[in-house]
């Protein structure tokens, strides 16, 4: 069961090796970098695509961002789920440190980043990834920089994500409760998935070891104090939390208690599967003329209460390749041809709860098509928005409790807001 | 905090090297400092400042701790080149491993594990006695990692200097990550040394649980990967290993959420109680959907993992399917996996869903998405009986479209409905012959041919269909014209009539004559044949009823289907190949192979290293690899041999426990009498008097381990027991060795029962294995034969003309691979494929090439991996040429091997 990966490469857009570090001396930088060059180029192979991929005896994993290509190289049967993640964490680190991670900052920054590399895996081994406290003994300026005395105790603590010692004049939380909707309507108009995916986002400014203390109108602990709750409550498919909170404790009694880390992080993501009514409705009618033009009816309802709006609603309408001389007409809002993506954009600033408003756009076509049928791309309806103040599945934060032997007082601060996820709705 | 490292990279054009010399000697720290950032530069953009060694080595004594990390990277690289020059490192290493500061003690001993050079590591061993006991838990958690480092270079060493015991203690630590680390490092170091090294037990089972709540996420992967090996006694502790592991599922890392799932399904095996699985089962589905959150990279290997975890237990995610509908933007390898699960978890329950989504699917842009959509509307009615209709019908509306691929793809599964289903659906036949013109596709042609073959009496101008082909018959690629061929010869026999008669004058004619394809000139040869003696019999054979077909397409074998479960998160499960099958990691722990003829071999005898150095002799890693990077390691010439057969009373240890119930073949059953004499091992001028000879042979289906002992000594011997060192094919004893008390001057047979895949050694395939015997009056004998691997060969090998075909053609040409016997002369063609076929090797076709004869046989080893093999020979005449093609190519010296026997036998 055990591996782990030989070494770490970080390559441009065409596969070339900026930086690399060997963890094991049993891979050659050469004969990677021989192998990516040759498979990105091949495109349009689909299964030249996946993130994994094997070359006499060596592994491949990798990932992109921007025009980076970040890869472990492995001989071993190594795990790859968590090599990949850990890939995405380098990524995260990188970004932290050098604001954006891209071919430019990696080489403005070698220094740091083989610092980096050295410190986050060892002999192959994913070791530390928590970028705040890494910057406490791997720093950039080297200027300031005295020789640190000690790693910071957080690098082999239990509480490895927070240092001790931090201090606030003011201590405060932030709490967004942020929940995405997911939605995918078929070409019947039938919703055939939903979900909600939330996340608690939170920013801490504390001083000090805080015990914090969560309380949510989780209905498996509501029922399990014998609690019959004011409101509603609510029953959370999957729960997954920062690694901070204990999660033994939660196991036990539901409670979710935790040391949180300095500034921003995700404390917990939650998925709900319960079928949700489609917060903002589109439907669209295409009508194609004798081939030389088309038209596009869209209705979009929004169906959530009168007193909440939704903002930036975002209805992105796909239209044939070949469409020319748009002509549109909206009841309220623009749209904005994008020809670049094959669709029509509408935007509307503020869309209040249980209103209707209407597109009409017509289109040119080519009065010469092909004569093979060809398959026209189908992209879906997608639609974008924001409502504030409100959540669909009715999630609350009944408290968060504060603890720190100082005995201070802190000020919890929390936010609700809804936002589409991947919201697609496909065309009838 | 953006940097602008960029600077160092531009150079001066004037002689680079000797400018930077002179820098790195400046007397100014901060030129120093900036010299050596421009020599890292330089060796990032692949430059060779190798030269430099001395002068930047010069700079690693300093206080400034980013000064340090530099010059400790470039020795990383440099080292290896500069062996002599980087003992001059040493001291700073070993002055660096005391310093006050745990960041640089604890970097002095990172640095000096990566390393490779010998020189250095001996002076690794004290710094690194100290820093496993150091005050500090950063050191300790460094220093625990590089006992594994130590572990790759030096074997020995480790275990010399008492490492492992050290890194035992680590794991009650009372420090999370060194105890993570140290898990980490025995789990690798078990990994590659057959002796148990790392046991989980009872007592370190709830160490680390307790420690998997404190350590990092990353901590917790390396426990939670370590301790899936461990089995637990009985169901009530495995309900208790599981409940604590359980909160694992509740964690944002998504390797965490696998590594659990992995260890909760290998616990789930010894439970018994249903409720308790359904509870199990009920909790890992919200997380394994969540994983589809995750990023796409992420939500490959969870899709992967994920399509064996339905195959073991279909129900955790049986109402879970609509999560797996595709997105318009998922990345096309999630598309391809989602779709693979869908059709597995395709139920009459949601197949109307299923369908509308792989109808969506088919109208997309992407040609392989859309090809694997219509394949999958095709599997699921071959799955599915009371949805083929349903299904079908959607594959009506899909050619209806016109999409010249979606088309043919829709035929080629619409054969295949039709051999599930006969006599069902042929009333959509009109609709297909309306697409006739547009097939072009090999497949879909020979697929359309043979529905117009299969149903030709239904078809009233079935005969003007096929004559459209046959202008173009010599053009058509072999599949199209065998399959054209067989339709006629259907036609033919169904509607006897004159058309058709011409017809297939004119398609014999083509394939016999005007052909050089030799499985089309047979198969019109016989059909030729048949017609012309006894067209009723032609009947039976050409229209014979056909067995029903199964979708099991994609469904593992069960026992790789365990072996990928309890590898779940690994690449083993990602590409659902067992570890060995790719795993090429180069072992440099000391070898003890001595016959030269095997220089690719096998593991080493035991990895027992302590019986080298109990000889005193020196023995360094002889590495037998080909691999480079092994290859610069052997700086040191092996020294003298080790002398053979030295004491492992341990590995005696491990006989004592072989559990008797093994299958006992009794000892004095004397061997039959017409099988040639065994060939000697252990020669009685070796074994002090005993002289050993053996042979591995196979008997109904089963491989035993033929032995003759034989008694030269003075005195009587008892007490034997053998042993099996890891090998190629994991060939090990089935039970214990029975041979009666030797007296002198006797001898005994015995027939050991074999088993395979006990103990699999990694590495190239090797012929080589390494035998153990001991009794009780001598040492133990240590020997080695060469396996004919011809004893694997099952008796299920025999492959079917078509299949054959079809596997030859399938498999890629590099994996064909040749070899010239040039002494073995076939003389008696009958004899020699009937001694074949006794040993499993069965013959399949032949046919003249000039005035050689060509045979082909196929045969199988166990884990049905298939060899086809081809003999071309001219009879009567020295020298045979052997073709052999198989998915494993890399085994292909040990399948010429046993060819080469069997025909010489």
């Amino acid at each position: 069961m055990a591996g782990a990966a030989s070494a770490l490469f970080l390559l441009d857009l065409k596969g070339r090796v900026l930086i690399w570090r060997d963890y094991r001396g049993d891979v050659s930088s050469v004969q990677a970098e021989r192998f990516f060059t040759k498979f990105i180029e091949k495109e349009d192979d689909p299964q030249s695509q996946d993130p994994v991929v094997y070359d006499s005896g060596v592994t491949y994993m990798f990932i992109q961002h921007n025009n980076v290509y970040l890869m472990a190289a492995s001989r071993q049967n190594c795990n790859a789920a968590s090599i990949l993640l850990f890939l995405h964490r380098l990524v995260d680190v990188f970004k932290y440190y050098f604001e954006e991670l891209e071919e430019e900052s990696l080489r403005d920054n070698f220094v740091v980043v083989y610092e980096l590399l050295d410190e986050i895996m060892d002999f192959g081994f994913p070791q530390f990834t928590e970028a705040k406290i890494l910057s406490e003994f791997i720093k950039t300026d080297a200027y300031k920089m005295e020789v640190t005395q000690r790693p910071p105790m957080a690098v082999t603590n239990a509480v490895s994500w927070r240092s001790e010692g931090i201090q606030y004049k003011k201590n405060e939380v932030f709490l967004d409760v942020v929940e995405s909707v997911n939605i995918l309507v078929n070409s019947n108009g039938q919703i055939i998935r939903s979900d909600i995916v939330g996340a608690l986002k939170m920013r801490t400014y504390l001083s000090g070891m805080p015990e914090c203390k969560l309380g949510l109108n989780d209905k498996v602990l509501l029922e399990a104090q014998g609690r019959t709750s004011k409101g509603k409550a609510i029953d959370l498919d999957d729960i997954k939390f920062h690694q901070c909170v204990r999660l033994a404790r939660f196991e036990n009694d539901r409670t979710i208690s935790f040391i949180p880390p300095d500034g921003a992080f995700d404390l917990m993501t939650y998925r709900l599967s319960t079928q949700v009514k489609p917060l903002i409705w589109v439907e669209a009618q295409v009508e194609k003329h004798s081939r030389s033009r088309i038209e596009i009816t869209v209705k979009a309802r929004s169906q959530y209460k009168d007193r909440s709006t939704a903002t930036n609603v975002e209805i992105e309408l796909p239209v044939p390749a070949d469409a020319t001389n748009p002509n549109v007409r909206t009841s309220m809002g623009s749209a904005a041809y994008a020809p670049e993506n094959d669709s029509l954009v509408w935007k509307i600033k503020s869309f209040p709860g249980n209103k209707e408003y209407m597109l009409r756009a017509e289109f040119s076509l080519p009065s010469i098509t092909a004569e093979e049928p060809a398959p026209e791309r189908k992209a879906p309806i997608r639609v974008k928005f924001e409502i504030p103040y409100f959540t669909v599945s009715g999630i609350q934060v009944r408290y968060l409790k504060i603890i720190e032997k100082s005995g201070y007082h802190a000020l919890p601060w929390v936010r609700y807001i809804t936002k589409a996820g991947e919201y697609e709705l496909r065309l009838m | 905090m953006s940097g602008h490292d960029s600077k160092y990279f531009s150079t001066t054009k004037k002689g680079e090297i000797p400018e930077l010399k002179e820098e790195l000697n400046s007397q100014y720290k901060d030129k120093r400092k900036d010299a050596v950032k421009k020599v890292i530069a330089a060796m990032t953009v692949g430059k060779d400042v190798s030269s430099l060694f001395t002068d930047v080595v010069n700079c690693m004594q300093t206080e400034n701790l980013e000064l340090k990390k530099l010059v400790y990277l470039y020795l990383i690289n440099y080292a290896k080149s500069q062996p002599d020059l980087a003992i001059l490192a040493v001291n700073t290493f070993v002055k660096d491993s005391q310093d006050p500061n745990p960041l640089i003690r604890a970097l002095a001993v990172r640095t000096m594990g990566c390393i490779r050079v010998d020189k250095i590591t001996e002076y690794l061993c004290d710094p690194l006695q100290r820093c496993l006991k150091d005050d500090d838990p950063y050191v300790r958690k460094t220093a625990a990692i590089c006992v594994a480092k130590l572990f790759d270079i030096n074997a020995e060493l480790v275990e010399d200097r008492g490492f492992l015991d050290s890194l035992k203690d680590l794991i009650s630590d009372n420090n999370p990550m060194v105890v993570a680390n140290a898990v980490a490092a025995l789990a690798e170091i078990q990994e590659n040394s057959s002796r148990p090294i790392f046991e989980i037990t009872g007592h370190t089972l709830s160490k680390l649980l307790t420690a998997l709540n404190e350590c990092t996420e990353w901590g917790q992967v390396f426990i939670l990967d370590a301790l899936s090996r461990y089995k637990a006694a009985d169901a009530r502790e495995a309900e208790n290993i599981v409940e604590r592991v359980t909160p694992r599922l509740q964690h944002a890392n998504c390797a965490v959420v696998l590594s659990a799932v992995k260890m909760i399904l290998q616990q789930m095996e010894l439970i018994t109680s249903t409720d308790v699985v359904r509870n199990l089962c009920k909790k890992m589905a919200p997380p394994l959907v969540t994983l589809l959150s995750a990023e796409p990279e992420i939500q490959y290997v969870a899709l992967r993992n994920i399509n064996l975890i339905v195959q073991r237990r279909p129900t955790i995610l049986a109402h879970e399917i609509k999560v797996f509908f595709c997105k318009y933007n998922d990345p096309i390898y999630v598309k391809m996996e989602k779709l693979e699960i869908m059709i597995k978890l395709a139920s009459d329950r949601n197949i109307d869903q299923v369908l509308l989504e792989f109808k969506e699917y088919a109208t997309e842009v992407d040609v392989d998405f859309v090809r694997k959509a219509v394949r999958a509307i095709g599997r699921c009615a071959i799955k599915l009986e009371r949805a083929a209709e349903r299904c079908i019908s959607v594959l009506l509306e899909l050619i209806k479209i016109k999409v010249n691929y979606v088309v043919q793809e829709a035929i080629i599964v619409i054969k295949d409905i039709f051999r599930r289903y006969p006599n069902t659906y042929e009333s959509i036949i009109a609709t297909l012959c309306e697409s006739l013109d547009t097939l072009d596709e090999p497949e879909a042609k020979a697929s359309m041919i043979w529905i117009i073959g299969e149903y030709a009496e239904r078809i009233d101008n079935a005969d003007e269909l096929l004559e459209s082909f046959l202008e173009s018959f010599p053009e058509e690629p072999a599949q199209v014209q065998l399959q054209l061929l067989t339709a006629t010869v259907k036609l033919f026999l169904k509607k006897p009539t004159e058309g058709p008669q011409q017809m297939i004058q004119v398609v014999l004619n083509n394939a016999t004559v005007e052909t050089d394809n030799p499985d089309l000139r047979d198969r019109a040869y016989i059909y030729w044949r048949l017609l012309s003696t006894d067209p009723e019999a032609a009947k039976d054979v050409v229209l014979a009823e056909k067995p029903v077909i199964t979708d099991d397409s994609n469904q593992l074998d069960p026992s790789l289907l365990d072996e990928l479960l309890a590898n779940i998160a690994t690449l083993s499960s990602v590409y659902h190949k067992p570890p060995e099958a790719f795993v090429t990691r180069v072992k440099t722990t000391a070898q003890r192979i001595e016959e030269d003829d095997y220089p690719n071999g096998s593991e080493q005898g035991y990895s027992d290293a302590t019986s080298q150095v109990a000889d005193g002799a020196a023995s360094p890693p002889t590495s037998s690899s080909s691999s480079p990077y092994t290859a610069t390691r052997q700086s040191v010439p092996p020294a003298a041999a080790p002398a053979p057969a030295p004491q492992v009373p341990d590995l005696l240890g491990d006989l004592m426990g072989i559990d008797n119930s093994g299958a006992i073949v009794p000892a004095d059953q004397p061997a039959a009498p017409s099988s040639p004499p065994l060939p000697v091992l252990l020669p009685a001028s070796t074994g002090q008097g005993l002289q050993i000879s053996a042979q591995l042979t196979r008997q109904d289906g089963q491989i035993f381990y033929s032995l003759l002992f034989e008694n030269n000594t003075q005195i009587p011997l008892d007490g034997f027991m053998i042993q099996f060192n890891k090998n190629t094919f994991g060939l090990a004893a089935a039970g214990p060795l029975q041979v009666p008390q030797l007296q002198p001057g006797t001898s005994a047979m015995s027939l050991l029962p074999m088993v395979l895949f006990q103990n699999i050694s990694a590495g190239p395939p090797s012929s080589l294995m390494q035998i153990a015997v001991k009794n009780n009056q001598q040492p133990v004998w240590y020997f080695n034969d060469k396996m004919g691997v011809n004893v694997l060969f099952t008796e299920d090998g025999r492959m079917e003309r078509g299949s054959f075909l079809e596997t030859w053609r399938s498999l890629p040409d590099s994996n064909e691979i040749l070899k010239e016997f040039p002494g073995i002369v076939v003389s008696n063609p009958e004899a020699t494929l009937d001694r074949l076929a006794a040993s499993n090797m069965f013959f399949i076709a032949k046919r003249k090439h000039g005035n050689q004869d060509v045979f082909y046989f196929s045969a199988k080893i166990p884990r049905g991996v298939p060899i086809l093999i081809e003999l071309t020979t001219a009879i009567g005449n020295p020298g045979v040429k052997c073709a052999i093609k198989t998915p494993n190519p890399d085994m292909a010296p040990l399948f010429f091997e046993a060819v080469e026997t069997l025909l010489k036998a």
